[in-house]
C-alpha cells in the first residue's frame, strides 16, 4: 500500500513519457494530475491509520525486496511510514497535486510534445521526492535524493533553447552533486561506523553512543550530511544554484524550489535527528549556517527586481530559518516551518506564475505595478500569502517561525535569535516592497505589450520571457472565461485560481495545527512528531519511566518543545536536570514566550511599515539610498558577487587546468600540434604520420618509462 | 648489488663513449653493406610480402620446435601427450589453411584477389614516410 | 604427472573452437558469400558461459597453471557478456564500416581467449603468454579497418607502447623467478610471505616492473598515454571492447598477482597504488572536461574508471575485490552499450563521434538518445543504475579500509565527471538538431544488444544483491 504512493506518479511518468507525444494535452495533464491526487488520497488514508495507532507505534513498513546484501549488512529498498515522513507525503503530494492542476492551465500553450515532457518530468520529480522521504535507510533516501536533482536539473532546463535556462541547470546540477557526494560519503562513513543504514537502527545505535563534545567521527558523519543538504536545501555555501534555477517554468519553482524538494536537506536532518543530536558541533555549525544563510539571502532579497528571484531568495531565507530551529535542537519547529512553507511559499510562486502569465513572461518588479484591479484573486491570494511569510500573528507563517525564534532565544542562542529577528524584519519588508511595486501603485508595464496580446485570436505568449513562436491560441484558453475584471488583462483561469486559493487558505490555516501551548493551543503538531525526535530521549530512561512521563499532563503537553528539551538534557547526559519541566519554569516561559512572539509581531508589522513607507509614499527614498549607499547596493545587487567568485575561484581553475595543464601536458594532439577533432580526417592523414614519426609516440614512451623508473626508486629508495 | 649491475652496464657505456676516440669519416659513417660501397637509400621499398612470408615462417618455425621435446620425450608422456601435442598441430594446420586460403603464399598480384580493392598509400605519403621529413 | 585434468580450460576451449571455426569458415567463403559468422562466434560464447557456469565452486584447476576459481568465473562471465555485446554491434556495423567479419570476430575471440586465460591463470607465465595473446589481438582490432588513417595509428602506437610495457612486465616476472626460483603465484606468495620483513631488493624491483606491467594495461596515469589515442582511433565497437574487456582482465590479473602472491609486500606497494590511482581519477576526469569528441571523452572517462577500480584493489578487503568484480561487471555493460550507441551512430566516412553530431539526437532517435543517458548517468554513478551501486561498492570498500583521502578524491573527480557527462545528454536533448545526415536505421540485433545491456544496467543497479553475493562467493574461495 505505502509503495503505491510512489508507483502511482511513477506510472502516470511512465505513460507521459513513452506516449505523451501522441496524446492531447488534456489527457496528459490530466492523467499526471489525477496520478498526483489518487497519490494524495492513499497518503491520507496511510496517514488516516498511522493516527490511529499509539504515538510510540506509529510506524508503517513496507520492504518491496532486499536491494544488496554485503557481507556482514544488508539493504531493504524498504519504506518507512512515520510520523515525519507522514508530514513529508501530505505536503508533497497535496501541494504537488495543486501544482499539477495550475500547471495544465499555466503551460498550455506548450505543444504536445512539451507539455508532455514537462508533466512527466514533473510525476518523476514527485516519484522521488516520495522515495527521497518515505526511504527506510538512506540508500534508499539517496535514490531520492539524486532523483530530484536529476528531476530539477531537467526542469529547470525546460526551455533548453534558452541558454541561462541550460545553464542553470548545469550549475544546479553540479553543485547539488557536490553536496550529493558529500552525502554519500556521510553515509559510508555511517555505515562503517553504525553497521547500518536503516534510520532506526542508526538512532538506536547511536544512541548508545556518546554524545562527542570534541570533533569526532560523528561529527564528521553530520557534517558531510550537513554539506549534503546545504547543496539540496540551498544553504551557504551552495546556495548559488537555487535563484538560477528560476529559470524553469514557475510552477516548477514553486514545487520544486520552493515547498519541497529544497526541503529535503531539512527533513534529512529531522530524519537523523538522534545522530546530530549527538554531534553538538555540527549542531552549533548548523544554526549559525542557517542564519547566516538566512540573513544574507534576506538582505539580497532586498534589493533584486526579478519577482522569482526576491521569492528564491527569501525561500533560501526561509530554508535557512529551518536549519537554525535544526542547529538549535528544535526539529519539531524546523518541520513546522518547512510545512507552513510549503503553503505560503508555493501559493507566492503560483501567484508570481500567475502576474507572469498575465504579462505575457514580464518578471521585473519595475515594470508592473497597480495589478491589484486587474488581477483581484492574485493579489488577494499572494497578499494572504505575505502576510502569512512576513510573520503577522494569526497565519500560518507567524506560528512556525515564532516557534523558531522561541526556542533559539530559550536554547541561549541569544545572538541567533537578533539575527533571527533582524532577518525576519526584512523578510515582512522585502516582501512586501513585492506586493507593493507589484500590485500597488501606477502602472509601469507597457499597455501595448499587454494590449496587443488582450483579445483577438492570435496570441503570442512567451512564459518566463520564453520566447515562443506565435501560433494560434487554443480555442479553449482559458483566461477568456475570468478576465472580466481587468480590461487587458487576464486574471488567474480557473485551473490557477483554484490552486492559488486552496494555498491561500492552507496559508492561513496550516499554522493552526500548530499553536502554542503560551496561546492556549497544544501544538498538535509538535506532539504529532515528538515520538520520532523523542525516540533517543526515551532511550535512556527505562520504559516505565517513559509511561510515567506519558502519565504527566505537563510533560505531555509540555511546553511545544519539550521534546527538544529532553532532547537537550540527553545531550548534556543529565537527564534528571531538565527531564521534567517544572511547573515555575513552565510558567516563565510561557512569559518569555508571550513576549518573544510580541516582539516578532511588532517586527512583521515594522517591517511592512516599512515597506509601505519606502515603496508606496516615499518611492525616491530607496533609490536615493540605493545612491548613497551605492557600494552597499551594487554589492548586493550582485548577490555579494558570490557567484563571480565561485567562478574565479573554482570553475576557471579546473577549466585552465584542463585545458593549459592537463591536457596540454597528456593530451598528444596538443603537443603536436596536430588538428583538433577527430572529424578532421583529412588533415589526420597528413599528420598521423608525422605523428608516427615525429614522436609523439615517443613522448608517450618517455613518460611510461619516466614513470617506471620513479616507481623503481620508490620502491628502491622508500 | 643492483647498483653493481648498474654500475657495470652503465659504466661501460659511459666510459667507453668518453674514452674510445671518435674520429669519423664518410665511409665509416656510411651503412654496411657487405663491404660494397652502399648503392642508394638503405630505406629501401620492399613488398609487403617478404614481411608476411617472414613472419608466417618465423611462427611455424617456432612452434614447429615444440615438436622435438616432444619426440624426445614421447614414451613419457603417452597418450595424453600425444593427444596435446595433436591438438597443438590441428590448431596450427587451422592456421595453415587460413593463410593458404587468404593467398598469403600466393605470389604476384593476379593471384590476389584483394589486390585490386586493397588501398595503398599514395605518392605523396610514401614520399613522406621514404625521407622521414616532419611535413 | 599423469593425471590430466582438462576442466579448468574448457571455458577457454570454447571460445578457442569458436574462434578456430570462424578463421576456417572466413578462409573458405567464397567472395561475397554471406556466413552466419557472428552466429558461430555466439555460439562459442554461450558455450565459455555454459562451462563456466558448471564449473562454479568446483575450484578446478589444469595443469597446474590454470585455475577456475569463482573468482575468475565470474570475470569470465563478464567477458562473455563484453563478447557477446560487441558480437551483436558489430553485425550491423560491419557491413557498414566495410569490416572484414570473419577476421574481426576470429580476432575478438582470440582476444577474449587470451582474456580468460589471463584471468584464470596461476601461473606469472601463463599470465604473460594470457596478457601477450590479449594485447596482439587487440592491436589487430584497433588498426581492423586498414584504410583508415587514425585507426592504423592508434594501431600502431598502441602496440610500440604496448609492447614496451609487456617488456616490463616479463621483466618482473624474471626478477621474481631470479628470486623465489618459480613462477607459480601460490609459490612465490609462501616465499615472499616467508621474507616480508626484509623483502630482497629484486623483489620489490618485481613488484615495481610488474606494477608497471599491469598499470599499463589498466592505463593508469602515467602509463595512461596511449589510451586516448588508441581509443579514439579504434572503431568504437573495438573501444567498446578493449575499454572493457583489456580492462577487465588486466585488472583481474593484477588483483590475483597483487592480493594473492605479492600480498603480503601490500606495505611497499600500497603506498604507489594510492598515488597512482588518486592521479589516475583525477586526470581522467580532469581532462575529460574539454573533450569535444565523445570518443576520446569516454575514453579519459574509462581511465578514471580504472582508477575507481584500482581502489577497489587497493581496499584488498574481501568487500574490495568483490567490489572489484561488481564494479567490472556494472562497467563492462555500461560501457559497452555506451559505446555501441556510438558506433551505430556512426557512419563508413565519419565517425560522428563529435559532440555537436549528437545535437537533438533526441529528435531522431529517441530510443537511442534514451539509452545513451541511461548509460552515461550509469557511468555517472546515479541511482538507480548499475553505476551507482558499483560506485557506492567500491568507495565503501575504500572508506572500510581507511581510505579516506582517497574516497574524497574519487568522490570529487566523479562530480567533476558528471559535467561531462551532462554534456553529452545535454546536446542530445536540449539542443536543437542540426541538419545531419542520419545514419541508417538500427537493426534489431543491435538493439537487442542495447537492450541486454540496458537490461544488465538496470538490473545491477535496482537488484544488485543476487549479483553482489555471487561476487562475494567468488572471493570468498580464493586469495
Amino acid at each position: 500500500m505505502l509503495a503505491l504512493i510512489p508507483l502511482l506518479p511513477f506510472a502516470g511518468f511512465l505513460v507521459n513519457a513513452t506516449m505523451g507525444k501522441r496524446l492531447p494535452k488534456g489527457v496528459s495533464g490530466g492523467l499526471a494530475s489525477v496520478a498526483m491526487l489518487a497519490a494524495f488520497a492513499v497518503a491520507a488514508s496511510q496517514v488516516w491509520s498511522l493516527m490511529g495507532m499509539a504515538p510510540e507505534a506509529r510506524e508503517i513498513n513496507q520492504v518491496l525486496f532486499n536491494w544488496m546484501a554485503t557481507g556482514r549488512f544488508s539493504l531493504d529498498m524498504g519504506f518507512r511510514l512515520d510520523a515525519l515522513s507522514a508530514v513529508m507525503i501530505l505536503v508533497i503530494t497535496g501541494i504537488g497535486s495543486l501544482i499539477h492542476i495550475y500547471s495544465t492551465a499555466y503551460m498550455h500553450e506548450e505543444t504536445d510534445a512539451d507539455f508532455a515532457r514537462y508533466f512527466s518530468c514533473l510525476n518523476l520529480f514527485v516519484f522521488f521526492m516520495l522515495l527521497l522521504v518515505l526511504g527506510a535507510n538512506a540508500l534508499v533516501m539517496f535514490v531520492g535524493w539524486e532523483g530530484v536533482g536529476l528531476c530539477s536539473y531537467l526542469l529547470i532546463g525546460y526551455y533548453y533553447e534558452k541558454a541561462s535556462a541550460s545553464d542553470a541547470a548545469k550549475k544546479a546540477f553540479v553543485v547539488n552533486r557536490v553536496g550529493d557526494y558529500a552525502f554519500i560519503l556521510g553515509s559510508l562513513l555511517l555505515f562503517w561506523t553504525v553497521g547500518s543504514l536503516d534510520f532506526v537502527t542508526i538512532g538506536q545505535t547511536v544512541k548508545a553512543m556518546p554524545v562527542e563534545t570534541s570533533f569526532g567521527v560523528l561529527s564528521l558523519i553530520t557534517l558531510l550530511l550537513f554539506i549534503g543538504a546545504t547543496g539540496k536545501s540551498a544553504q551557504i555555501p551552495l546556495y548559488v544554484w537555487l535563484p538560477d534555477a528560476m529559470e524553469g517554468p514557475t510552477p516548477v519553482s514553486a514545487l520544486i524550489h520552493a515547498a519541497t524538494m529544497v526541503t529535503a536537506g531539512v527533513y534529512m536532518i529531522g530524519r537523523n535527528a538522534v545522530l546530530f543530536e549527538h554531534a553538538p558541533i555540527t549542531l552549533g555549525v548548523i544554526a549559525t549556517v542557517g542564519a547566516a544563510t538566512a540573513f544574507l539571502a534576506g538582505t539580497i532579497g532586498l534589493v533584486q527586481n526579478d519577482i522569482k528571484r526576491v521569492l528564491a531568495y527569501s525561500t533560501v531565507s526561509q530554508l535557512g530559518y529551518m536549519f537554525l530551529a535544526m542547529g538549535v535542537g528544535a526539529f519539531g519547529a524546523g518541520i513546522f516551518h518547512l510545512y507552513t512553507h510549503a503553503f505560503f511559499k508555493a501559493c507566492l510562486f503560483l501567484g508570481s506564475g500567475a502576474v507572469i502569465h498575465a504579462l505575457h513572461g514580464e518578471q521585473d518588479i519595475r515594470h508592473m505595478g497597480g495589478l491589484k484591479k486587474h488581477l483581484p484573486v492574485t493579489y488577494w491570494t499572494f497578499l494572504i500569502a505575505s502576510l502569512a511569510i512576513a510573520g503577522v500573528p494569526a497565519l500560518a507563517g507567524f506560528f512556525s517561525k515564532d516557534e523558531i525564534l522561541f526556542d533559539t532565544f530559550r536554547h541561549g542562542h541569544t545572538a541567533l535569535w537578533v539575527v533571527g529577528v533582524l532577518t525576519s524584519l526584512m523578510t515582512a519588508t522585502y516582501m512586501f516592497r513585492l506586493v507593493f511595486l507589484t500590485f500597488h501603485g501606477e502602472e509601469r508595464f507597457d499597455p501595448a505589450t499587454v494590449g496587443a496580446h488582450g483579445h483577438g485570436g492570435g496570441h503570442g505568449h512567451g512564459h518566463d520571457d520564453h520566447g515562443h513562436d506565435a501560433h494560434a491560441a487554443p480555442a479553449s484558453h482559458a483566461g477568456h472565461g475570468t478576465h472580466g475584471h481587468g480590461g487587458h488583462l487576464h486574471d488567474a483561469p480557473p485551473a490557477m485560481a483554484l490552486a492559488l486559493i486552496v494555498l491561500a487558505i492552507g496559508s492561513v490555516a496550516a499554522g493552526y495545527i500548530g499553536v502554542p501551548h503560551a496561546l492556549g493551543g497544544h501544538n498538535a503538531l509538535g506532539e504529532w512528531l515528538t515520538p520520532v525526535f523523542a525516540l533517543e530521549n526515551t532511550q535512556q530512561a527505562p520504559p516505565a519511566s517513559l509511561n510515567a512521563h506519558a502519565g504527566h499532563a505537563a510533560a505531555v503537553e509540555g511546553p511545544m518543545a519539550g521534546d527538544a528539551h529532553a532532547a537537550e538534557a540527553t545531550a548534556h547526559g543529565t537527564g534528571a536536570a531538565h527531564g521534567d519541566p517544572a511547573s515555575g519554569e513552565t510558567h516563565d516561559e510561557t512569559a518569555l514566550e508571550l513576549t518573544l512572539m510580541g516582539v516578532s509581531s511588532a517586527i512583521a508589522f515594522l517591517g511592512i511599515g516599512l515597506a509601505a513607507f519606502l515603496w508606496i509614499r516615499n518611492r525616491h527614498i530607496p533609490d536615493q539610498m540605493a545612491q548613497s549607499f551605492s557600494g552597499v547596493h551594487r554589492l548586493l545587487l550582485h548577490k555579494y558577487y558570490v557567484d563571480e567568485a565561485y567562478d574565479a575561484a573554482i570553475v576557471q581553475p579546473i577549466k585552465a587546468f584542463s585545458i593549459h595543464g592537463l591536457w596540454k601536458v597528456a593530451d598528444a594532439r596538443v603537443i603536436d600540434g596536430a588538428v583538433n577533432g577527430a572529424g578532421a580526417l583529412v588533415n589526420a592523414a597528413s599528420s598521423a604520420l608525422r605523428l608516427l614519426q615525429t614522436g609523439s609516440v615517443k613522448t608517450y614512451a618517455a613518460g611510461t618509462f619516466l614513470g617506471a623508473v620513479l616507481l623503481l626508486a620508490f620502491f628502491l629508495w622508500r | 648489488m643492483v647498483a653493481l649491475g648498474a654500475v657495470v652496464g652503465l659504466g661501460g657505456l659511459v666510459i667507453s663513449g668518453l674514452v674510445g676516440p671518435s674520429n669519423p669519416t664518410p665511409e665509416k659513417e656510411a651503412a654496411y653493406e657487405c663491404g660494397m660501397p652502399p648503392v642508394g637509400d638503405a630505406r629501401e621499398r620492399q613488398s609487403v610480402k617478404f614481411y608476411l612470408i617472414a613472419m608466417i615462417f618465423l611462427l611455424f618455425d617456432i612452434e614447429v620446435a615444440f615438436l622435438y621435446p616432444w619426440a624426445m620425450a614421447m614414451r613419457d608422456l603417452g597418450w595424453p601427450g600425444l593427444l596435446q601435442i595433436t591438438l597443438f598441430f590441428a590448431i596450427l594446420v587451422v592456421g595453415y589453411a587460413y593463410i593458404w586460403r587468404k593467398g598469403v603464399l600466393d605470389w604476384g598480384p593476379e593471384s590476389d584477389p584483394d589486390y585490386k580493392h586493397a588501398p595503398r598509400p599514395g605518392p605523396a605519403v610514401i614520399k613522406r614516410y621514404r625521407y622521414g621529413t616532419r611535413h | 604427472m599423469t593425471t590430466y585434468s582438462f576442466d579448468a580450460v574448457i571455458p577457454i576451449v570454447c571460445v578457442i573452437l569458436a574462434g578456430l571455426v570462424v578463421m576456417l569458415a572466413e578462409a573458405f567463403r567464397g567472395r561475397g558469400e554471406k556466413m552466419p559468422l557472428g552466429g558461430l562466434a555466439v555460439i562459442g560464447l554461450v558455450g565459455a558461459a555454459a562451462s563456466s557456469v558448471l564449473l562454479w565452486n568446483r575450484n578446478a584447476t589444469s595443469f597446474g597453471v590454470v585455475t577456475a576459481d569463482n573468482f575468475a568465473l565470474f570475470l569470465n562471465l563478464v567477458l562473455v557478456a563484453v563478447g557477446l555485446m560487441t558480437v551483436l554491434i558489430t553485425a550491423q556495423t560491419a557491413d557498414r564500416d566495410k569490416l572484414p567479419a570473419g577476421e574481426f570476430y576470429a580476432t575478438a575471440l582470440f582476444a577474449l581467449v587470451g582474456m580468460m586465460l589471463m584471468v584464470q591463470a596461476s601461473d606469472l607465465l601463463v599470465m604473460f603468454l594470457a596478457l601477450e595473446t590479449m594485447s596482439i589481438a587487440v592491436y589487430v582490432m584497433t588498426g581492423i579497418r586498414r584504410e583508415a588513417v587514425n585507426g592504423t595509428e592508434a594501431a600502431f602506437k598502441y602496440f610500440l607502447l604496448g609492447a614496451f610495457a609487456s617488456a616490463f612486465f616479463l621483466y618482473g616476472v624474471a626478477f621474481l623467478y631470479g628470486t623465489t626460483g618459480s613462477t607459480s603465484l601460490d609459490r612465490i606468495g609462501t616465499i615472499v610471505a616467508s621474507q616480508a620483513m626484509a623483502p630482497n631488493p629484486l623483489v620489490l624491483m618485481a613488484v615495481g616492473m610488474l606494477l608497471v606491467g599491469f598499470a599499463f594495461k589498466v592505463a593508469a596515469v602515467p602509463f595512461h598515454m596511449w589510451s586516448p589515442d588508441a581509443y579514439e582511433g579504434a572503431p568504437a565497437v573495438v573501444t567498446g571492447f578493449m575499454s572493457t574487456g583489456v580492462k577487465a582482465a588486466a585488472i583481474a590479473g593484477f588483483t590475483r598477482v597483487f592480493l594473492s602472491a605479492l600480498e603480503p609486500m601490500i606495505g611497499y606497494w600500497a603506498p604507489a597504488l594510492w598515488v597512482i590511482a588518486a592521479a589516475t581519477m583525477v586526470l581522467g576526469t580532469v581532462v575529460g572536461v574539454q573533450q569535444t569528441s565523445i570518443k576520446r571523452m569516454l575514453a579519459y572517462s574509462s581511465i578514471a574508471h580504472g582508477g575507481y577500480l584500482l581502489l577497489g584493489l587497493l581496499a584488498g578487503s574481501d568487500v574490495g575485490k568483490a567490489s572489484i568484480l561488481f564494479y567490472l561487471a556494472a562497467y563492462a555493460l555500461t560501457n559497452l552499450g555506451a559505446f555501441g550507441i556510438i558506433a551505430l551512430l556512426g557512419s563508413y566516412s565519419r565517425d560522428n563521434d563529435n559532440l555537436r553530431d549528437y545535437a537533438g539526437l533526441w529528435h531522431s532517435h529517441p530510443v537511442l538518445a534514451t539509452l545513451m543517458a541511461l548509460f552515461l548517468l550509469s557511468l555517472g554513478g546515479f541511482p538507480p543504475t548499475a553505476g551507482f551501486i558499483a560506485k557506492w561498492y567500491v568507495f565503501s570498500a575504500a572508506i572500510g579500509a581507511g581510505y579516506y583521502w582517497l574516497a574524497i578524491i574519487g568522490f570529487l573527480s566523479s562530480v567533476v565527471s558528471v559535467y561531462f557527462y551532462l554534456r553529452i545528454v545535454v546536446m542530445m536533448f536540449m539542443t536543437d538538431r542540426d541538419a545531419r545526415p542520419v545514419p541508417a536505421p538500427v537493426t534489431g540485433i543491435a538493439l537487442a544488444g542495447l537492450a541486454l545491456s540496458l537490461a544488465g544496467v538496470l538490473y545491477l543497479g535496482v537488484l544488485p544483491s543476487q549479483v553482489i553475493e555471487w561476487a562475494q562467493a567468488s572471493v570468498a574461495t580464493i586469495f
